[in-house]
């Protein structure tokens, strides 16, 4: 009997609900259909994101979930993830834009046959700059997780500066121009389907399709999903137990039989992974990779979304980082001019991280486990410590079993 | 090859902390199947000792062999899974999963499933992880632990967290169990429970069981042979009897005038 509420447990996730993640899934589908009605709604309607802003909310959002695996399933406070956004958007303009002139080289990629550069198929380019980052998740890795607490997060923050640094500076390695300086690489190729526009219906080039943003935000929304997936899947693993092991307790952990070193760097080459393929894809969609998107504040930025929504819940961190992420590419302006409206002279966007840092320091202080506490997190919140009071109540007087040694 | 009647065994182990002599070249074998103590005063460097058989801490020189195995130089993940299960003084369980998800913890180096599995989850993980949480089940009745299986592991009782740590470590599938003080806080019905049950446990395992231990009721009671450790060094050695009637030990645990 219990195995089946386990199982059904173990099948549902965070969720008690079984009807609430096809019911969002479905709203996500529908949203860009129903996006203008939205915005003329009155009221709300100016509050409602356009479909753009939604593939770059997911884009980030997608590395918040990432990073969850790092600092939320394994306790590992990494205030570089930033490096990961990095490398998977120059994957992405190594692998297919015009940057490499020495070379014509095609396949499968939905621009004109005659362009110089690398031009590989964006669906391959995904999975490259996930494994690519992966490898440098692995290499930052292993020097540095065999520090604890404080000391990586100090590290870590180094390597958040390294790399972009690296990038801004790398027109000139030995004479051979890596990343284009300052002016980053630009234009990267589109996503789309050169395959299958054969059959109709799928465009073979999003960027000069009728509706770039709808099918950009369809397969951003895929791989959300995807990303979400794999992080409930790896939760609920052999893996993933050991992961939340080793948060709980590293030294218990490794006497239990988990091999710290190889367990913590798979937690962050697989939470590398992801933004990889988020920094990738974002790229495509903007159609470039510039340097001064890598600053430290976007892993900040994606620390906030993972504290907002509670760290280790994967629901908790999606709606967490869809919040920031609206809040910074729209909400927070359009608020503004609702402001401006009003006749007050006051800009939140010039305040936005002075705003969010108010959002953090408001959450520690009244939800400290996040919007949506992962479900460990809120047994112990909500149930607080079970505990046999000494005294029977119902026949006065009487001591029951517990005894006075075990306080 | 001919398997040698000691499970474990430690010579010249040696551990310097700075200036402190945490131990003193220790010589110290544990048959297999036997049931042995260690037993000292308070900073006589038994926990230290334990935390050199099982890898936490590299002795400065010295050598552990474990069942045919040089274990010195070893992480100590690599030494659970040789064969050496643990509890510790004071108890560290993963207090924010629940007691079945800690047995299951336990069983990690003896679980194959990987990454791809985890995520795809094929027939043969998801086999593997109704079996594996049927065995920890098993296991935590098998400990005394029959019922709250799901709830989160620190909010169990004192003496059910105390059962939970020896059903994880046995997760680990030991050939030798080590067990810090494992009846401290508990009452003496509970550690006289607790001592028929690490008998049981030795028989029915057939495995070796290596225990630190304040209580001389439940060391003299349960353990075949008794090393006594004073100051980092080994002082004492031998059967319940011989240790009881030994001047060394009572001098050591009582002080000097005591032995006239």
């Amino acid at each position: 009997m219990s195995d089946t509420v386990d199982r059904v447990r173990a099948r549902l996730g965070d969720n008690a609900n079984v009807w609430l993640v096809p019911a969002v899934i479905l709203l996500g589908i529908l949203y860009p259909f129903v996006e203008e009605g939205l915005q003329n709604l009155p009221l709300i309607g100016d509050f409602m994101p356009t479909t753009g802003t939604l593939v770059v909310m997911i884009a980030f959002t997608m590395m918040a979930v990432g990073l969850n695996i790092v600092v939320g399933y394994c306790g590992l406070l990494d205030l570089g993830y930033v490096a990961f956004y990095a490398v998977g958007a120059y994957t992405a303009g190594w692998l297919a834009s015009q940057h490499f002139e020495q070379v014509t080289f095609h396949f499968g990629s939905s621009v004109d046959n005659g362009l110089v550069g690398i031009h590989v198929t964006m669906w391959v380019v995904l999975i490259v700059a996930g494994l690519l980052t992966m490898l440098a998740g692995i290499v930052i890795g292993l020097p540095t997780l065999r520090l604890r607490g404080d000391y990586l997060a100090i590290v870590t923050l180094g390597f958040g500066e390294i790399i972009p640094q690296v990038v801004r500076n790398g027109d000139s390695f030995g004479g051979f121009n890596l990343t284009n300086g300052t002016f980053g690489i630009a234009p990267i190729d589109p996503v789309g389907f050169p395959v299958l526009s054969a059959i109709g219906f799928f465009p073979e080039n999003f960027q000069t399709s009728d509706n770039r943003e709808r099918w950009y935000y369809m397969i951003a929304f895929l791989l959300l999903l995807f990303t979400i997936f794999c992080s409930v899947r790896l939760r609920d693993s052999r893996l993933g137990r050991a992961w939340i092991a080793i948060r709980e307790d590293e030294t218990a952990a490794a006497a239990m039989g988990v091999p710290l070193m190889r367990t913590k760097t798979w937690s962050y080459a697989l939470g590398a992974f992801f933004g990889g393929i988020a920094g990738a894809y974002y790229a495509s969609f903007k159609s470039g990779a510039f340097p001064a998107d890598f600053y430290f504040n976007v892993s900040v930025f994606l620390l906030c979304m993972v504290i907002l929504g509670g760290m280790g819940s994967i629901w908790g961190v999606t709606v967490g980082g869809m919040i920031l992420a609206y809040l910074n590419f729209s909400g927070l302006s359009t608020i503004g001019s609702k402001i401006q409206d009003a006749g007050i002279d006051f800009d939140p966007t010039k305040y936005q991280f002075g705003i969010y840092g108010i959002i953090i320091v408001l959450m520690m202080l009244f939800r400290p486990a996040g919007l949506i506490p992962e479900r460990r997190h809120k047994i112990e919140l909500e149930e607080g410590v079970h505990d046999t009071p000494f005294y029977d109540v119902q026949t006065e007087g009487a001591l029951t079993d517990r005894n006075p040694a075990d306080d | 090859m001919s398997e040698d009647p000691n499970l474990l065994v430690a010579t010249k182990v040696r551990k310097e902390f700075g200036g402190l002599l945490a131990s003193d070249d220790i010589d110290f074998t544990i048959p297999r199947g036997s049931i042995v103590a260690l037993i000292g005063p308070n900073g006589a460097g038994k926990t230290t000792f334990f935390n050199q058989l099982t890898g936490v801490y590299k002795p400065t020189s010295g050598s552990i062999v474990f069942d045919g195995t040089e274990v010195v130089n070893m992480p100590p993940h690599a030494i659970t899974a040789l064969g050496i299960g643990r509890t510790f003084q004071n108890i560290r369980l993963f207090s924010q999963m629940s007691a079945l998800e800690n047995v299951l913890v336990g069983m990690h180096c003896r679980l194959r499933s990987g990454i791809l599995g985890a995520i795809l989850r094929p027939g043969r993980v998801k086999r593997e992880e109704a079996e594996s949480r049927d065995r920890a089940r098993e296991l935590l009745v098998y400990c005394g632990l029959p019922r709250r299986h799901n709830e989160r592991s620190s909010s169990l009782p004192y003496g059910d967290q105390r059962r939970l740590e020896v059903a994880r470590a046995l997760a680990t599938d030991p050939k030798l169990l080590l067990l810090d003080e494992p009846t401290a806080g508990m009452n003496p019905q509970e550690s006289a429970d607790f001592t028929a049950f690490v008998r049981r446990v030795r028989d029915e395992k057939g495995l070796a069981v290596l225990l630190i231990e304040h209580d001389m009721k439940v060391v003299m009671g349960v353990s075949e042979r008794i090393t006594v450790l004073e100051y980092g060094a080994k002082i004492a050695e031998g059967v319940p009897e011989e240790i009881q009637s030994d001047e060394r030990v009572i001098e050591a645990y009582l002080g000097k005038g005591a032995v006239a």
